[in-house]
């Protein structure tokens, strides 16, 4: 409790063990990952036969290391890419859209504000489906009317990027509109006193003081694509990205390669986890 | 304040919001409403109707699975609510300084990587030749393999873990925002432990409560990894009829009809959340 309560040292000792079992429940299935990355067996269960690296570095099969195991390699490559243009998208629209519900009035400026938070409250799998069904719609029509087959609409890496970027919009115009309504409005109005046009102001003054949120929206959407399941399932093509594969892959059964991959997508997304703070802490100071 | 001064700046600055919206979310949401009404009378044949919703009602296996995923979304929501609000209070009341942040930071971290990884992680744990049954052959608790994968319990092991982080967050900022001298003037005043919770804690925590357990819940109803890959084939989740009808069977209109039955069902979890708590969706969110 409240330090100045005192507190029966029989409870204290309960409640503290309690904290202590579940922070090992959050921390165990990421270990039994982690560590059996290194076990020297076919698969990743006891009992412990050694540690190797050949799951990483492994160049025969059945002993083939994810960094020569081909579809995994390409499809994390494919997840970047859906990854980076989801990204850019998405902070480009959302400061615009922050500029928009932070800078000016208009009629059903409310009634937007809840259609642009919508996004978040529709399960993905149904964002995907609608997508999909819409894309094919447009796509048949197209084909009937002019003979012309638009390959973007049907499943593939476009409608992928297009279903993710739906919604990671949404998170992106929150994180950059809560930090433009904390600027000082001032800085501009010196600006224009100073001779800067407005846009020249814009991007002198405003879109720098902005740069942290940015920063920070296009790592979280970096991140959510590269987890994303549910949408993504519906709209996939033939290019599969890493999600999609390993789940292939864990329906026919789990191999450490697996645990390798699972290991370094741990690693890239603490490393950007960490850079993400770094630049909040500059935001601070 | 730089801002759009003629008609056609704010235009300008609005096309990108409506863009997105009217093409990826709203049309492709009526589009679907409309291929779910329509009912497949023969060969590229279709007529209006409601067939597809009324298959729905009449075969119980589809309706069933539904009710199913709702009450054990439920029952998910209630449990990472129970779990997670000892945890929230540690963090916001009794850890200090540093240990506070360390805490916090670690309930984020397993949410950084892929809920695919985390499942995976459970898969090892439990099955028949995995961690736990192996530890429990050593121990001498048992003396035969047991599997853990591929019932319900499982399921629940994965939502619950899954959803924590979205509820120990709000939690923990409304908890935050309870001044310490509330709860010792109850002491003050003969409370006791429990009276103190219900009366002053619990209250003031009602805001985050109700986002938590929004969240949490529309999280599980959608969720389509962790039951399919923790509950194996007996699962019987309604995500995974969507998926069926849509890829495996082809059946679009009838697919359709599920994921509006779906939408229908978390909008007014949703809804009705918010209306309880007294709040709004913008509030909620922002």
């Amino acid at each position: 409790m409240i330090p100045s309560i005192k507190q029966n040292p029989f409870v204290k000792t309960i409640y503290n063990s309690y904290v202590v079992l579940f922070f090992i429940y959050l921390a165990l299935p990421l270990t039994v990952v982690a560590v059996f990355a290194f076990n020297d067996s076919q698969f990743p269960s006891l009992p412990w036969e050694g540690f190797t690296w050949t799951w990483f570095f492994g160049t025969e099969q059945p002993w083939l290391g994810v960094f020569h195991e081909r579809r995994i390699m390409r499809s994390i490559g494919t997840s970047a890419f859906v990854a980076l243009c989801v990204s850019v998208l998405s902070i480009t629209v959302g400061t615009i859209n922050a500029f928009l519900f932070e800078r000016a009035e208009f009629k059903f400026k409310g009634f937007l504000y809840v259609l642009m938070l919508l996004p978040l409250v529709i399960p993905g799998i149904i964002l995907g489906i609608s997508i999909l069904v819409f894309s094919n719609f447009v796509a048949n029509g197209v084909e009937n009317l002019t003979g012309w087959e638009i390959e973007a609409l049907r499943p593939g890496l476009t409608l992928v990027v297009l279903g993710q970027f739906s919604f990671i919009t949404t998170i992106a115009t929150l994180v950059i509109a809560a930090r433009l309504k904390k600027f000082d409005s001032s800085l501009e109005e010196a600006a224009l006193n100073l001779g800067a046009t407005p846009w020249q102001a814009i991007y002198h003054v405003t879109l720098p003081f902005l740069r942290p949120a940015i920063i920070g929206a296009g790592i979280v959407a970096l991140l959510m694509s590269f987890e994303n399941f549910n949408t993504t399932l519906m709209l996939v093509g033939s290019d599969a990205p890493l999600t999609i594969t390993m789940f292939d892959r864990l329906k026919e059964g789990s191999t450490p390669v697996l645990n390798a991959v699972s290991l370094l997508l741990m690693i890239g997304s603490s490393a950007l986890a960490l850079v993400m703070i770094f630049f909040q802490k500059g935001e601070k100071s | 304040m730089i801002g759009p001064r003629t008609k056609l700046g704010l235009i300008l600055l609005m096309s990108p919001l409506l863009l997105w919206l009217t093409t990826l979310i709203i049309i492709p949401h009526l589009d679907m409403l409309y291929v779910s009404l329509r009912e497949k009378v023969g060969v590229r044949l279709y007529e209006f109707g409601f067939g597809n919703y009324m298959t729905f009602f009449t075969e119980p296996l589809y309706w069933n699975t539904f009710a199913r995923t709702a009450y054990m979304s439920i029952f998910a929501t209630f449990l990472t609510l129970l779990i997670g609000f000892p945890i929230a209070y540690y963090i916001a009341k009794i850890a200090k300084g540093r240990m506070k942040m360390a805490l916090f930071l670690l309930c984020l971290v397993p949410f950084w990587v892929s809920e695919l990884v985390r499942t995976f992680g459970w898969m090892i744990l439990l099955r028949e030749t995995g961690v736990i049954s192996s530890f429990l052959q050593w121990s001498g608790v048992v003396n035969q393999p047991i599997e853990m994968l591929y019932n319900d319990g499982a399921i629940m092991v994965g939502l619950v873990y899954t959803s924590m982080l979205f509820m120990v967050v709000p939690l923990i900022t409304t908890l935050d925002s309870l001044d310490d001298s509330l709860i010792e003037a109850g002491y003050d005043l003969g409370g006791n432990g429990f009276s103190i919770m219900k009366n002053i804690v619990i209250p003031h925590a009602i805001p985050g409560i109700v986002t938590g357990s929004i969240v949490v819940f529309m999280l599980s109803l959608g969720n389509y990894l962790t039951p399919i890959l923790l509950g194996g084939k007996s699962s019987l989740w309604f995500t995974g009829m969507i998926y069926s009808q849509f890829i495996t069977r082809f059946n679009w209109e009838q697919g359709a009809a599920f994921g509006f039955l779906l939408l229908g069902l978390s909008s007014l979890i949703v809804w009705l959340g918010l209306k309880f708590s007294g709040q709004t969706l913008a509030k909620t969110m922002g």
